[in-house]
């Protein structure tokens, strides 16, 4: 394996050029710094040295996510109505009836797609912008090994939102048990949008550009 | 045109692009992040995996879905079912996230593909075929028949005691289409196509 703290690493950004997040060509970055978007002459993504405002959209999207999450998680997200009598349900309390029930492997799944990933999400998100905004050069590696997980099991915390329409669908008028959406479900469909959208505006390369010497300041 | 040059998206480090041993994927050495993948069938594979999808969805909107049985009745869905029942209960947004989620993303996904490569195996291009492709790379992400089907196997779980579900055509048709997905995901050389699309300038 080649040194991989060296100062003076060859990437992208040092040698004048733009990496198409597209299609991956690298375009050679006009030298008049002009505020014209320039865009891939092979597939048209707009060109960027990094991720316009990525520390700051980030947390934005993080921030919106922490406060929804608040409600997806107090609000039901299911109504069962069993001869007139009503119950609903969060996510958590519906983990709770399947481990009550015996489905131990199904509560397991539903605890991790619907509580586990989110907040394992929003906790590696932070911690990557604070060590990116601290310039910290502690193992870029394994750093971008975290997030690229992160961005690759985010998708699966929309598990919960499919169960309900499932349910839904299956469980209606007409019979002795019907099954509503609750407005939780909402929230927490909002929040595994937000966070996937949170994930895809990070741009991994800050943590490599923290190791450099006299890094040009990320203009854009 | 060939790239000879190619950067790493998650740190930026540029490599030379080396020609890779049949069926295998070069990754960054500074990060580990995939740069490009060498599949020599990779637009015939796609293509067809496309098509073979599309077919999957069509078939998985016209069968019955799941059936439930209880007391003797039995109540029949479709795939779409939830989505309207959702939007009944005036839960709109998340009604039109599932619908794209799980039905229209995947399907406008193979659709661009489909139109990307189709012209690309007989040697012509159609308008706007850069932009379709790029579309369809965007779209992954968004394509979730993988969790639906996870959600399907929930649920199924949940009503056990309740009622008996019947799987029905679509069901299976559905869990096609999450094959042929990942497939695609596996077999899909974006680099390899974008490099075929630069031998038309």
């Amino acid at each position: 394996m080649a040194m991989i703290h060296g100062p003076a690493a060859h990437t992208a950004a040092r040698s004048g050029l733009f990496n198409c997040h597209g299609c991956s060509l690298l375009v050679r970055r006009p030298s008049a710094a002009g505020q014209m978007p320039v865009r891939c002459p092979r597939c048209g993504t707009r060109l960027h040295r990094r991720k316009p405002n990525s520390i700051a959209r980030t947390w934005a999207l993080l921030i919106a996510a922490m406060i929804l999450y608040i409600p997806a998680n107090l609000f039901p997200v299911t109504i069962t109505t069993y001869l007139g009598s009503t119950q609903p349900d969060t996510i958590m309390s519906g983990v709770i009836f399947f481990m009550q029930t015996d489905s131990w492997g199904i509560a397991l799944i539903i605890f991790v797609a619907s509580i586990v990933v989110p907040i394992a999400k929003l906790i590696v998100l932070i911690g990557l912008l604070v060590s990116v905004q601290r310039r910290s050069h502690w193992r870029p590696e394994e750093r971008t090994r975290l997030y690229r997980i992160t961005e690759l099991v985010g998708r699966w915390s929309m598990l919960d939102v499919f169960v309900v329409t499932v349910l839904v669908a299956l469980v209606r008028l007409g019979y002795l048990t019907t099954i509503e959406a609750g407005s939780g479900v909402v929230y927490f469909a909002a929040v595994v949008v937000i966070t996937m959208i949170a994930a895809m505006t990070f741009d991994p390369r800050l943590i490599w550009d923290a190791l450099e010497k006299n890094d040009e300041s990320p203009a854009h | 045109m060939t790239q000879t040059l190619i950067a790493c998206h998650e740190c930026d480090l540029i490599h030379r692009v080396q020609p890779l041993p049949e069926n295998s994927k070069a990754r960054c050495r500074r990060c580990g992040a995939l740069l490009y993948a060498h599949f020599p069938k990779t637009i015939e594979w796609s293509l067809a995996l496309a098509i073979t999808g599309l077919v999957l969805l069509v078939i998985a909107n016209i069968y019955p879905f799941l059936s439930l049985e209880s007391q003797g009745t039995v109540l029949e869905t479709t795939l779409i079912t939830g989505t309207i029942i959702l939007s009944e209960q005036s839960m709109a947004g998340v009604a039109i996230l599932v619908l794209l989620t799980s039905m229209l993303i995947p399907c406008i996904l193979l659709g661009a593909l489909v139109y990307v490569l189709w012209p690309m195996k007989l040697g012509h291009r159609l308008p706007a075929n850069r932009r379709a492709f790029r579309l369809a790379l965007n779209l992954r992400p968004w394509s979730m028949t993988e969790i639906f089907l996870l959600g399907i196997l929930v649920s199924v779980v949940k009503l056990a005691k309740l009622a008996t579900i019947i799987p029905g055509t679509a069901l299976f048709s559905f869990l096609g289409l999450v094959l042929v997905l990942a497939s695609i995901n596996t077999f899909l050389a974006p680099q390899t196509i974008w490099e075929k699309m630069d031998e038309w300038r």
